[in-house]
């Protein structure tokens, strides 16, 4: 266990993850992508799925996946928000394999670990753990009805949906209607997934399967936006050393240098919370506490760190061309998926025993 | 190697030759610091076994079980945070063999002489002289901001010896004996009522020239390692949680539904999720530490509490409603301790005012962590390189 810190092994997997998305994941190209129908950059997912076997990461190994913890994850969240990689993991390696975990479902859970098949769960990407959310209707035998919010639905071939019977179905997505929506922010895309009589197996009693996902997903959330606003921080400065004005760098002028180091504060605030929430739901020890704990920080910090990023850029900022956009349209989108701050700031009223008025 | 299960044999050897049923306390202690059980990561003969620092919570926690005496950290917190690692990295051996037993059994007590009402911030720039006379310094001058100096038998104090070179190159680092007849100590009366700090007026004191620490003319850079533990001790304890400022607020509000409202309730949690990710931010730096990886966090810490014990107490004063309009007394005291969550909310919202001023303004730290960690360009100097006596004052 090495707590708050990184393990010697987690270190070499961000390595050898950022290299590849070094090589793979410019961010020219992404941009690019961004602006067409097909955002998603899945010969990337390709190589990260099947080459490096990251969407097996959170399956145990006798169940066809690479057996790491929530830990490992996060460090591959980091690196996958640090290059605003265009890459379905977060919806499909981590919270559609966490609700097929909570099922037994090994035969899908294996498809999806090997990289096979990639999944989506269908619930609004803004629902947080243990909030409300739209099922389908199941009718006949088969589903129907209209779910929108959808993250990354349009990379899945295999989806996750609830239904008013209270359990899990799993539909193949040839079976739905699946209709992008334009997105905030365009390298996690939503779509609405439209239901007439489609198939599904049932996989097991929703609720737990949905509680689990929401839970690991919203407290490895926290490590995409810290990877995002390392990104912010570190290019920022990089920006200001470079860019002189009245005949000398900006990041000479003490406004601009309060304004960096206050940021970096709440980046190595972000990271303990970050790392806090991996680790819990590494132990299962403290960890709704945790995850909302992180949850309730990380979103205000991300938004934050991009938002000044494109401040202190000035005029490229606000530039289609400089990824810099990118970046605050996660952040901004982020800081609504799997719970707000204040919906997570309220899980701590009850958690931590300060009940409202 | 020294390893737990070693300094559990060192440990129930030690409380085994001195039970602390029948031993003094003051005895006990030198007796735990010549067994090296003190701070294990010291040398051994300087109470401490070179041993990892992280360690020194299995010595601790055997002594405390066994009801040990303590040697009061939070009374000494300026010798042990920032005197003993500057005497421990500067000083001669006959310094530290000298200094560092009485220092950590708080037989003495330290202070530091080191603001002056002209040179706070800026604190290269400051004017207490210290002229040589055969094998003594003869000091004049004036300090403030001393905490501790009315029980302190020893002082860190920075001194004037160069005035003809560039500020930071006069400047020489000596130990104060606080007894000597030309040390005038008067206490410094602060916003909470209490006089927490000191004036100190130096008239002809008399310096042995072997309790300067370092070379004369480099005390600013053995001043360094001084500014650095400081911002760490003053920052970076290892709490549990709602350990800070938030425990009390927190308290009152589970204590008192009356007083609680929806915009106290929504600010109450926002303070509360930042008091719990500062305190895993220090818990981070201490792994880092015992890990052997001294990170620049030690600054962060001290503005992030800064900040925050700010904003909580102000919130805490007004949760109380009418009761916050009260002050629990203001009768100058002198305090031993520095506590800033003790007294009251009152207390704690005016005391509060100050962590972003002592020990470093957070504007100083800002500056602090712009240049040195992110690598940003440094504030223009017009007076780096100019003689002290020639700048403005």
């Amino acid at each position: 266990m090495s707590g708050l810190l990184y393990s010697a092994e987690e270190e070499a997997l961000r390595a050898a993850v950022r290299d590849l998305l070094d090589d793979h994941c410019e961010a020219a190209a992404v941009i690019a992508r961004a602006d067409t129908a097909e955002p998603h950059d899945l010969a990337l997912w390709r190589r990260l799925a099947h080459g490096m076997g990251l969407a097996g990461l959170l399956v145990p190994e006798e169940r066809g996946g690479q057996g790491a913890s929530p830990r490992e994850a996060a460090v591959v969240l980091e690196e996958l928000g640090r290059a605003m990689a265009p890459v379905p993991f977060l919806t499909s390696a981590v919270v559609a394999t966490e609700a097929l975990l909570a099922c037994a479902a090994d035969g899908l859970l294996a498809e999806l670990a090997a990289g096979r098949r990639t999944g989506a769960l269908a619930v609004p990407l803004h629902v947080g753990p243990g909030a409300g959310h739209p099922r389908a209707r199941l009718s006949g035998g088969t589903l129907h009805g209209e779910l929108t919010g959808v993250a990354d639905a349009t990379a899945a071939d295999l989806l996750l949906v609830p239904a008013d019977d209270g359990a899990l179905y799993a539909v193949d997505a040839d079976a739905v209607t699946v209709t992008p929506q334009t997105c905030l922010d365009p390298t996690r895309p939503l779509a609405t997934l439209t239901l007439d009589g489609a198939p599904g197996d049932r996989l097991g009693s929703s609720g737990p399967a949905v509680d689990r996902a929401l839970g690991t997903a919203a407290g490895l959330l926290a490590s995409e936006q810290l990877g995002l606003a390392t990104w912010a921080l570190e290019e920022t400065v990089r920006h200001v050393k470079e860019r002189r004005q009245f005949g000398r760098p900006v990041g000479g002028f003490q406004a601009l240098k309060h304004r960096l180091a206050r940021l970096w504060l709440e980046n190595v605030n972000l990271r303990a919370a970050a790392r806090n929430a991996a680790d819990a739901l590494a132990t299962g020890e403290d960890t709704d506490t945790a995850v909302a704990l992180a949850q309730a920080y990380a979103s205000g910090a991300a938004v934050h760190a991009a938002e000044e990023a494109l401040q202190l850029h000035g005029g490229i900022g606000m530039t289609w061309e400089h990824p810099v956009h990118l970046y605050l349209k996660r952040a901004k989108a982020d800081s609504l998926a799997y719970g707000t701050a204040g919906a997570h700031r309220g899980a701590l009223a009850a958690l931590a025993d300060l009940p409202a008025p | 190697m020294t390893d737990a299960d070693d300094l559990r044999r060192r440990t129930a050897a030690l409380l085994a030759a001195h039970p602390p049923g029948t031993t003094g306390r003051p005895e006990f202690l030198r007796a735990r610091f010549d067994a090296g059980l003190a701070w294990v990561h010291f040398p051994e003969g300087l109470g401490g076994l070179g041993a990892p620092r992280a360690l020194q919570a299995v010595a601790d926690a055997e002594l405390a079980a066994a009801g040990a005496p303590d040697n009061d950290p939070r009374r000494i917190g300026i010798g042990l945070g920032m005197a003993a690692p500057t005497i421990l990295r500067h000083g001669t051996e006959e310094q530290k063999r000298r200094f560092l037993r009485p220092l950590w059994t708080g037989e003495e007590v330290w202070c530091q002489l080191f603001s002056e009402p002209g040179a706070g911030s800026d604190l290269a720039a400051l004017g207490t002289r210290a002229v040589r006379r055969g094998d003594e310094w003869i000091v004049d001058g004036q300090k403030v901001w001393t905490s501790s100096a009315h029980l302190a038998r020893w002082a860190l104090l920075l001194a004037r010896t160069d005035p003809d070179a560039p500020k930071h190159r006069g400047i020489t680092y000596f130990l104060c004996d606080m007894t000597d007849p030309g040390v005038e100590v008067r206490p410094l009366r602060q916003i909470t009522g209490e006089a927490e700090f000191n004036e100190v007026f130096l008239t002809g004191v008399r310096i042995p020239d072997t309790h300067r620490l370092g070379e004369a003319g480099d005390g600013w850079r053995v001043a360094r390692t001084t500014l650095d533990n400081e911002r760490v001790a003053i920052g970076g304890t290892r709490l549990p949680r709602e350990g800070g400022m938030i425990g009390p607020v927190a308290r009152t509000w589970r204590e008192r539904p009356g007083l609680r409202t929806h915009d106290l309730h929504q600010r109450l949690l926002g303070l509360w999720v930042e008091a719990e990710v500062a305190r895993l931010a220090v818990e981070r730096l201490s792994q880092n530490l015992a890990a052997g990886r001294p990170g620049p966090e030690g600054a962060a810490t001290k503005l992030g509490f800064a900040r925050l014990n700010q904003e909580i107490s102000g919130l805490e004063v007004e949760l109380l409603g009418a009761e916050g309009l009260l002050y629990d007394d203001w009768t100058m005291r002198r305090p031993e301790l520095v506590d800033f969550t003790g007294r009251e909310a009152g207390y704690r919202y005016l005391r509060s005012k100050g962590n972003s001023i002592e020990g470093g303004t957070s504007e100083i730290l800002l500056n602090i962590i712009a240049e040195r960690v992110l690598g940003l360009p440094a504030e223009p100097r017009t007076d780096k390189d100019a003689a002290w006596k020639d700048l403005a004052r």
